[in-house]
């Protein structure tokens, strides 16, 4: 039985149809209730709803044989996992965004506003650029309006909640998309099983493109 | 005994057997020591305090540095060491101190085929002592220099790309490699390199495919003479097995076993360490986690202990103290107690009676 660990919500609902059309179905999820848990012993699978920046937390020890993580969530937890396979979904990027007409004033640190901490950190060290985190968890938008911050560093998909306040993007730091990940012990031994879905559902993506 | 401690003295046994003789060390190193190798360190913070003399000393967050900095450098001799010590490191995820148990051992000088073999062999009969259906896999990081050599990229590219192949992570190394400019066909080499990973003569087949010149082949047929020495079931090829290079040379490698989530033995040969700290000879040697092993070695009892054995004001303690050795004396694990204890689970609830004792009630 492989334990397959999805993040809540829409793109967990995506990621559920493409595990679905690969030929691992498990029709009891589509139920309305509030069961986390759903098993199709004839598949050999048992998904599980969680929080998707948990979804790696799971995968890593173990609770999970595999799971799907948007690239972000590795970037900035560093999950020791294996990432076997990019699912072309919940597409976006990592982007640095400033006010309208931003100049930097490199003579002082500059202040970045951000949920990612890690990748900003490292964005900026390997630019030799000093700059002051100001770690926030959430409407990380209004940062910059009210003067906490210089610039942001946060997730862009369409760019319309920065359109709307005044901002935009001045860098991007690298592009994001889902990433179906694996246990490293369950990889040894389940590796044919796990193989076979990655290779299903890559099949899959194939097919689609 | 407890488990994990016979574990021990198994895998003490197993090395002593082999000509290892047991390398005992202090728990305290000079701070020195870890500040010049940094980088080779798992965990980058280290537990400090000055002692009486006014030297800044570390809790040891490592015991290769120590017995590297301490080996010989005799032509045609070969050191070969053990130890179980503990390591004190900071923990990436709580971001505390931890103190591990480690056992381990190194082989140090003029390191030869055989040395590599027998290190790894070792590997394997300490996986084994855990679980018979362990798993070794191998790496041969000379191998991925050469494929990265070959896909000539950037010194920053090739560090992304060890990065990218340590997590099987092919699509990233195609986009970096694309970013950089490599042409497809250069591009194509390390997923081909990472599709060589499994079983070992499957994987060697792959990999004699890869290039067809006097280097590859040479490399490919020592790798595979040296594999050739392991049990065939347990042992699998896999390039993402990669320590840091600046370290590391050659083959390394990382154990597994069924239901520990994580690698439980790790090692590798390091003549680049050695080099660094101005020896002349190689070294080869690896480490168990006897601390992510704790879950195999002591599974959670079933009950807290067989025999709960209850006894009144009225009973005598010689007559406790016969009953308590003689449930003892049948392999039983026995407490005495004057009342039930909260939360305490037993298997069977004995009573003194006047012939000896009785049991009273049996949780199946």
């Amino acid at each position: 039985m492989l334990n397959v660990a999805l993040p809540k919500g829409r793109l967990g609902e995506r990621v559920y149809a493409m595990f679905e059309a690969a030929g691992y179905p498990c029709p009891s999820i589509k139920e309305n209730n509030r069961k986390l848990i759903f098993e199709n012993p004839e598949c050999g699978v048992r998904y599980f709803w969680v929080k998707p920046s948990d979804v790696s937390i799971y995968v890593e020890r173990g609770a999970a044989d595999i799971g799907v993580a948007g690239k972000d969530i590795l970037l900035e937890y560093t999950p020791d996992v294996y990432e076997l396979l990019d699912m072309k979904t919940g597409i976006c990027r990592m982007a640095v965004a400033a006010p309208k007409g931003f100049r930097d004033d490199t003579r002082r640190a500059l202040r970045v506003a951000t949920k990612f901490s890690k990748i900003a950190g490292d964005y900026y060290a390997s630019r030799s650029r000093e700059i002051d985190i100001i770690h926030l968890n959430g409407s990380i938008e209004i940062a910059p309006i009210l003067g906490l911050s210089d610039v942001i560093v946060d997730i862009v998909e369409t760019g319309t909640t920065l359109k709307e306040n005044d901002l935009e993007v001045i860098e991007t730091i690298v592009p994001i998309s889902a990433r179906l990940i694996a246990n490293k012990a369950s990889y040894k031994f389940k590796n044919e099983q796990i193989k076979a879905l990655t290779a299903h559902l890559a099949g899959q993506l194939q097919a689609e493109d | 005994m407890r488990q994990e401690q016979q574990a021990m003295l198994d895998l003490c046994e197993l090395y002593g057997r082999f000509g290892y003789t047991q390398y005992k060390m202090s728990k305290f190193e000079e701070y020195d020591l870890y500040v010049r190798n940094k980088s080779f360190l798992i965990s980058d913070s280290v537990i400090t305090f000055t002692d009486t003399n006014g030297k800044l000393m570390a809790l040891k967050p490592d015991v290769t540095l120590s017995i590297v900095k301490n080996s010989l450098d005799i032509p045609g001799y070969v050191q070969k060491l053990y130890y179980d010590e503990h390591v004190y490191r900071i923990s990436d995820k709580t971001s505390a101190y931890k103190e591990i148990p480690q056992v381990g051992l190194e082989c140090l000088g003029d390191i030869d085929d055989y040395s590599i073999a027998e290190v790894l062999s070792l590997a394997a009969q300490s996986l084994s002592t855990f679980d018979e259906d362990y798993i070794l896999d191998v790496s041969n990081l000379d191998i991925l220099s050469l494929v990265l050599d070959r896909i000539g990229i950037s010194e920053s590219g090739r560090r992304a790309l060890i990065e990218c192949i340590s997590k099987k992570d092919i699509h990233d190394a195609e986009r970096i490699c694309r970013e950089e400019g490599i042409d497809t066909e250069k591009a194509s080499l390390l997923s081909r390199l990472e599709a060589c990973s499994g079983e070992v003569d499957a994987a060697l087949k792959g990999l004699a495919s890869l290039f067809d010149d006097v280097e590859w082949n040479a490399m490919v047929k020592r790798f595979g003479e040296i594999l050739a020495l392991l049990p065939k079931k347990n042992v699998r090829i896999d390039f993402s097995v990669v320590n840091d290079m600046n370290y590391y040379n050659g083959i390394v490698f990382q154990g597994f076993v069924p239901s520990i989530p994580t690698d439980v033995l790790s090692g590798g040969q390091y003549d680049n360490l050695m080099a660094r700290m101005e020896k002349k000879s190689g070294a080869i040697g690896f480490a168990l986690y006897l601390d992510r092993l704790e879950a195999l070695v002591s599974p959670r009892k079933e009950y807290d202990v067989d025999a709960l054995l209850l006894y009144g004001e009225g009973d005598s303690p010689s007559a406790i103290l016969a009953a308590v050795q003689e449930l003892s004396r049948q392999g039983l694990t026995v407490l005495a107690q004057k009342s039930v204890p909260e939360r305490l689970t037993w298997r069977q609830l004995i009573k003194l009676s006047e012939s000896g004792v009785q049991t009273v009630e049996t949780n199946a």
